[in-house]
């Protein structure tokens, strides 16, 4: 009863303060879970619409490029131990539109054996009309999926217009799907019709394979790859490879998402620590009463860890309750895909998730716990004699400004900088962050002591008398002496801003890194591609012939871009072939410090450039010698150098076009770079282009538009991290407003001695401005120390551990100084706004107070 | 009741404030010390609660040591047996006046009939009758001081401890509470000690003790303000 009693009556007094406690915490939970849900959901329905392409197979067989010969096919279907072998050949299709209208215009196609599939992959069958049944082996049929109808915006019996090369093919729209994903867009077709009329005639992506039943899999498996090592170079892999795959894509970006939505939830931390610090401070006299009436240390620790969990319960509540409305309201309205790009296409729901619930309680509950600790801490431990008098308010956080706990966790910090990646994941990093955010707040006491002390002097040098001089000396002496309640008071606004710098720096860092690289990757006139993107079959020798002699080419450059699986459990790697300045390859390729000068090569050696991710990845560190499944047998090359590759996190090789060729047969082109010659214009050349026989179908774009859509897309794929980050600022506002309000009531007395002697109302506000100005300069000074400090982490470790991406540092200053001036002038007016409240009240009756 | 045998006791700076304090307070008995600023008495009451510790000597409670006692041990003994009256009244300005004075019978889990009945009998004792729901906000500091004794005997404890319990009062309401306390100390046949400063409080006392550098001593018998001990 008496613990209720407390509480009750602590919170019917200060409700504000309690309510901003429970609201930091419910937004810091709310986001965790709302991402955790969107993520979550999003990427069970990724894997489940990327599962049931798949089918039932136990096994599939694919080779390391896009296609492979379909001669296999016979030896799979006719094996012993293979009960069914179901051919598929999967597409990315462009769909003929603007570049700038869709950027990802691609229609995933599955050309499928019918009478196999119908076994394997039941659902994926299309469903014809009845008068038209053998539609579902007809040359010009597709069956989609509702979505994929709905998204193109067709029906049944429409025509739908594809991209091969530089043609475009017309198919009947014969039906829907017997059972597709919501939200999967998908066509699938006769595996025979796909390879004709996309013009990869005898080539296959896979071929799934079901055991007989009672087949050992994992000893079929090892037989197999030892038997197909023999034909070539084929990859088995199971579902479980595919799930990694999936995983392995986007968890780096998933793992990145949570740990910034957990920023809130940390920010959240330090402002209860200074709701509940201050609250003890207040309450120092009651508490001290109540332990000399009786109540033992034990008793009062678990009082006040009580209101602190009541807190976080209340909070963590709300918060679950808020973060699955948004989860649901966001994946309604905008779809799973958070800004990363990665899960697109998919229409997923959200569903409630008791164990991340229970996970997202605990932490919102331990984080009030963890910041109700301290303060409960020093209450219980105090000298109840001595706290029963007044003046002891900045002695109980005394224990604040003991340097070694911060300077510790500083020192751990930078140690956990020197760590490495712990499964591909920057852990260490992360640590390193909290190490120094934390050491760096704990250190705000005594810094501020330090700092105030020091201006103190110079204060009182002023002209005695003024009313500047009287604030001037008044704010400084109490900050001077009393840091302690002040640096609390700051701690949830350090916080934030902290990590709102460091942030703010490493996109700054990352988008004028970007933006660089695009400078030195677009150094042609004019760029043009057949389809913007998927499986395009390309230009022909001869289309590039006629391309190269339009009048008003200077210098054209062809590429061929395509994939390359060298490890099934993870995401495909790029393969560019195009011409590359042997003697500098800095002029082609955007290179960093890590390569082998030109003239150390081997002679006649064939060399390839690998971006970053694959030193990381598959350790293709320069002067090793690598083999690359292009070809049978697979040819070797020499690593010759790193790239910096801000397009592809999993990896990507350049090599010469001529090497490729050479080795691959395959003579078609995907882009063209074209360099103009003087006086012609990019438009003139564009229409020149446009009456080539297959002039309609080429996309073309000029560098900066290129750079403005990539800018673009970047801007949106960090929109998402500028929301998290202003709700961590707002949460470290309230907090300010929640500590300078209960200071204030805290000083009524001190206030009304002060009207006493002679400080009108005004004086008195003006005090507690320039205070809370002169605080949070502080603040966002060290702030921006200490979130610089942390940017390097951001930028430098957890990045290149990543993404496996490095970048240079830039400092967005005027943002960052507009943003500072905002939290200053903010936590003034909060400071001003708790001490209109504190000084409203009889200063006779404020003086004569006793708590 | 209160037995102090040889206490010493110095401040962190090294100033001794107590010397070889020793004194016996029998049952039912009710003394006033007096004595300078700085002497000592408040030290003194700290360490008869069990607040502080001398630096030698024994303080025995009902023949117990509190030496032999550690916190908890002490606090529990503290909420038990102790009751307490500070100048400043230390009531907690966000509970009612009725769970302001239950307060001890809650820490020493009395029933809640029993609270209610007991809380209420004080409530009438203090003349407070009829303002259990009202705030300390609501009440002038001489009905808080009544809240502050009612709570210190609420829980009918062998000893009463009161710091200066009238130095923020008028000398009428002063003469109030402290004939107030002394009833009370006396019908629920407490012992008490009171610390003051003035004359005519310790007046009300069975016995007026000096708290100097060499000890506690009897005050002059002769002084006027011993006539009320006598009466």
């Amino acid at each position: 009863m008496l613990s209720r009693w407390l509480l009750l009556g602590e919170w019917k007094a200060h409700l504000v303060q309690a309510a901003v406690a429970i609201i930091a915490i419910a937004l810091g939970v709310a986001l965790g879970y709302t991402i955790h849900l969107i993520n979550t959901a999003a990427f069970n329905e990724f894997s489940a619409a990327a599962r049931s392409l798949s089918g039932q197979s136990d096994l599939e067989v694919r080779g390391p490029r896009a296609t492979f010969d379909e001669s296999l096919y016979p030896m799979l279907a006719q094996h012993d131990h293979v009960e069914l072998a179901n051919p598929v050949l999967e597409l990315d299709v462009a769909i003929p539109g603007n570049l700038h209208e869709r950027r990802d215009a691609t229609l995933k196609i599955l050309g499928l054996d019918i009478f196999r599939a119908s076994v394997m992959a039941p659902d994926l069958i299309g469903i014809p009309a009845e008068d038209k049944l053998f539609d579902i082996l007809g040359d010009d049929a597709i069956f989609l999926s509702p979505a994929a109808m709905e998204w193109l915006g067709v029906k049944q019996g429409d025509p739908l217009q594809l991209r091969v090369g530089t043609q475009t093919i017309t198919l009947r729209i014969a039906g829907s799907l017997r059972r597709a994903r919501a939200g999967q867009r998908i066509g699938v077709m006769d595996v025979g019709a796909t390879q004709w009329r996309f013009q990869r005639i005898g080539q296959l992506s896979r071929i799934e394979l079901k055991l007989m039943p009672g087949s050992d899999r994992a000893a079929f498996k090892a037989a197999l790859e030892q038997e197909l090592a023999q034909r070539g170079q084929y990859l088995v892999t199971e579902t479980a490879d595919q799930e990694a795959r999936i995983a392995n894509m986007s968890r780096a970006y998933r793992v990145n998402l949570n740990m910034l939505a957990m920023v809130a939830l940390f920010t959240g931390t330090f402002l209860v620590l200074s709701t509940q610090a201050l609250s003890v401070v207040r309450r120092r006299h009651q508490f001290a009463l109540l332990r000399v009436l009786g109540l033992t240390r034990g008793q009062l620790l678990k009082q006040i860890l009580f209101e602190g969990a009541v807190l976080g319960a209340i909070g963590s509540l709300a918060g679950l309750a808020l973060g699955y409305v948004t989860a649901a309201t966001a994946l309604h309205y905008f779809g799973g895909d958070l800004g990363g790009g990665f899960f697109t296409a998919v229409k997923p729901e959200v569903r409630f998730d008791p164990l991340a619930a229970i996970l997202f309680f605990i932490l919102g509950l331990g984080i009030t716990l963890l910041g109700s600790a301290a303060p409960a801490w020093e209450a219980a431990t105090a000298n109840p004699a001595p706290a029963l008098k007044s003046g002891s308010e900045d002695a109980a956080l005394s224990k604040l400004a003991t340097p070694w706990p911060g300077l510790l966790c500083l020192a751990s910090g930078i140690l956990f900088t020197q760590l490495p990646p712990v499964f591909d994941l920057p852990i260490f990093g992360y640590l390193a962050i909290a190490q120094l955010l934390t050491g760096g707040i704990v250190l705000m006491p005594r810094l501020s002591a330090l700092i105030f002390s020091a201006l103190s002097p110079a204060s009182a040098k002023r002209k005695p008398g003024t009313v500047a001089s009287i604030l001037a000396t008044l704010s400084l002496a109490r900050l001077a002496n009393a840091p302690n309640q002040a640096a609390i008071a700051l701690s949830g606004v350090l916080a934030s801003f902290t990590l709102m710098v460091a942030m703010a720096i490493m996109v700054a860092s990352f988008r004028v890194s970007v933006d660089d690289w695009l400078k030195h990757i677009l150094p042609a006139d004019l760029y043009l591609r057949t389809a913007t993107s998927g499986d395009a079959r390309g230009l022909t020798p001869d289309e590039m012939k006629a391309l190269a002699s339009v009048p008003g080419i200077a210098r054209v450059d062809f590429s061929r871009s395509s994939q390359l699986m060298l490890d099934p459990s993870r995401p495909s790697i790029a393969l560019i072939a195009r011409p590359i300045d042997m003697s500098d390859p800095g002029n082609t390729l955007p290179m960093t410090d890590d390569a082998i000068a030109p003239a150390l090569l081997p002679r006649n050696a064939m060399v390839i450039w690998v971006s970053e991710a694959m030193v990381d990845l598959y350790g293709y560190t320069p002067g090793k010698q690598v083999t690359l499944p292009i070809a049978v047998p697979a040819p070797s090359f020499i690593v010759a150098g790193v790239w910096r590759d801000y397009g592809r996190q999993f990896g990507a090789i350049q090599m010469q076009l001529a090497d490729y060729q050479a080795l691959t047969g395959d003579r078609h082109v995907n882009d063209a770079a074209l360099w103009l010659q003087k006086g012609v214009t990019p438009e003139q050349m564009m229409k020149s282009m446009k009456s080539l026989p297959f002039g309609n179908v080429l996309e073309f774009s000029e560098p900066g538009q290129i750079r403005a859509l990539s800018l673009k897309i970047f801007d949106r794929s960090f929109a998402i991290t500028y929301l998290l980050e202003g709700v961590a600022v707002i949460i470290g506002l309230l907090g300010v407003a929640a500590s300078f309000s209960a200071q204030a009531l805290a000083r009524t007395k001190e206030f009304g001695m002060l009207r006493h002697i002679g400080m009108t109302r005004r004086q008195i506000l003006g005090m507690l401005a320039v205070e809370g100005g002169l605080l949070t300069t502080l603040g966002t000074v060290l702030g921006f120390t200490l979130g610089w400090c942390i940017s390097l982490i951001l930028v430098f470790i957890v990045n290149p551990q990543s993404f496996h991406w490095t970048m240079q540092l830039s400092l967005p200053w005027k943002g960052l100084l507009a943003a500072a001036l905002v939290l200053i002038a903010s936590a003034a007016m909060a400071a001003l706004a708790a001490g209109r409240r504190a000084v409203s009240g009889n200063a006779i009756r404020a003086v004569r107070e006793d708590w | 009741m209160l037995e102090l045998r040889g206490i010493n006791k110095s401040y962190v700076n090294g100033r001794q404030v107590l010397a070889d304090l020793s004194y016996t307070l029998g049952a039912g008995e009710y003394v006033a010390v007096m004595g300078e600023s700085g002497v000592g008495k408040s030290t003194l009451l700290n360490l008869i609660a069990g607040l502080d510790t001398p630096d030698t000597g024994e303080i025995l409670i009902g023949g117990t040591a509190m030496s032999s006692l550690d916190d908890d041990a002490a606090t529990r003994l503290r909420r038990k047996e102790f009751g307490f009256v500070f100048q400043a009244f230390h009531i907690l300005p966000h509970l009612t006046l009725r769970q302001n004075i239950a307060l001890p019978l809650l820490l020493n889990g009395a029933s809640r009939k029993h609270t209610e009945d007991r809380t209420e009998q004080m409530l009438g004792a203090v003349g407070l009758h009829g303002r259990a729901q009202h705030f300390p906000r609501q009440l002038s500091g001489g009905e808080l001081q009544r809240v502050a004794i009612a709570r210190a005997l609420v829980h009918c404890p062998k000893l009463i401890l009161a710091d200066e319990p009238t130095g923020n009062l008028d000398p009428d309401t002063a003469h109030d509470i402290l004939m107030l306390m002394r009833g009370e100390i006396k019908a629920n046949g407490a012992s008490g000690i009171i610390v003051t400063h003035s004359h005519a409080a310790a007046a009300t006392a069975d016995r007026v003790l000096v708290l100097t550098k060499n000890g506690l001593r009897p005050e002059d018998a002769a002084h006027p303000a011993n006539s009320l001990q006598r009466r």
